[in-house]
């Protein structure tokens, strides 16, 4: 079970992910990101991990996927306060924890 | 090696029941007093591969998914996750890292990839149309 709030502040919408992320909640959080993306078009989304208890590869494709999006749409991406557990994951895709909307 | 502990059970591949076979393995760990990260990675492991049934075994429909844990002395930890699905034609190929069938926009396709990493030993075995059966193997350090 994962859930997502979003904080908008201008150009900027940070979404603040929480709970297990997993290929079945990615599915759901993957809907209501993208709805506020199209919505607000923002030059940066910011994804913040602080409340993330587990997550898996599917993790991985989702921000891979929002990262595709939003570059797509001009924008930029970064990750931030990722736990040990999730940045280990995101070493093992080569995200920095940092990401610009540049790079994969 | 003398076995001390294990279960089984089977479960429909729906992907509610990812969490649940992650929730199942980490009560089975419980006992052994695994460190957070060990217990990360186990969970990890067994929800990729879970997920690779849900998501690749039974692409359009609904089957049995099976998980067995054995726990064995010297802190050696035992899973495997089965299914009667589609199976693996080229095992090797499904194994590396970026590869996936599944829609490139969404999955990243390291399952395998993090399970190699996340545990001591992998082992995949696939029969095309009969079914694939992984086996995560790690050993949790005495204290």
């Amino acid at each position: 079970m994962a859930n997502v709030y979003f904080a908008p502040a201008g150009a900027t919408l940070a979404a603040y992910l929480t709970g297990e992320i997993d290929h079945h909640s990615a599915q759901t959080l993957r809907r209501e990101i993208d709805a506020q993306i199209d919505a607000r078009l923002p030059e940066l989304l910011t994804l913040d991990f602080s409340g993330v208890t587990f997550m898996d590869s599917s993790g991985v494709g989702l921000i891979l996927g929002r990262s595709r999006r939003i570059t797509g749409l001009g924008g930029k991406l970064s990750v931030q306060n990722v736990s040990p557990a999730v940045k280990k994951m995101l070493d093992i895709a080569r995200i920095p924890c940092v990401t610009g909307g540049d790079k994969p | 090696m003398k076995m001390l502990n294990s279960v089984k059970l089977t479960f429909a591949s729906r992907s509610v029941n990812e969490g649940f076979a992650r929730a199942v393995v980490a009560a089975f760990l419980v006992p052994l007093d695994p460190t957070v990260p060990q217990m990360a990675d186990l969970k990890t492991a067994v929800s990729e591969a879970v997920t690779n049934c849900i998501v690749h075994a039974y692409p359009d429909s609904i089957g049995p998914v099976t998980l067995t844990a054995a726990l064995y002395e010297g802190g050696l930890v035992r899973i495997t996750v089965s299914d009667r699905g589609v199976g693996i034609a080229d095992v090797e190929q499904a194994m590396q890292p970026m590869y996936t069938t599944g829609n490139p926009e969404e999955r990243a396709g390291l399952g395998f990839a993090v399970m190699q990493s996340f545990m001591d030993k992998v082992k995949v075995s696939s029969t095309p149309g009969r079914g694939t059966r992984v086996t995560l193997s790690k050993r949790l350090d005495s204290k």
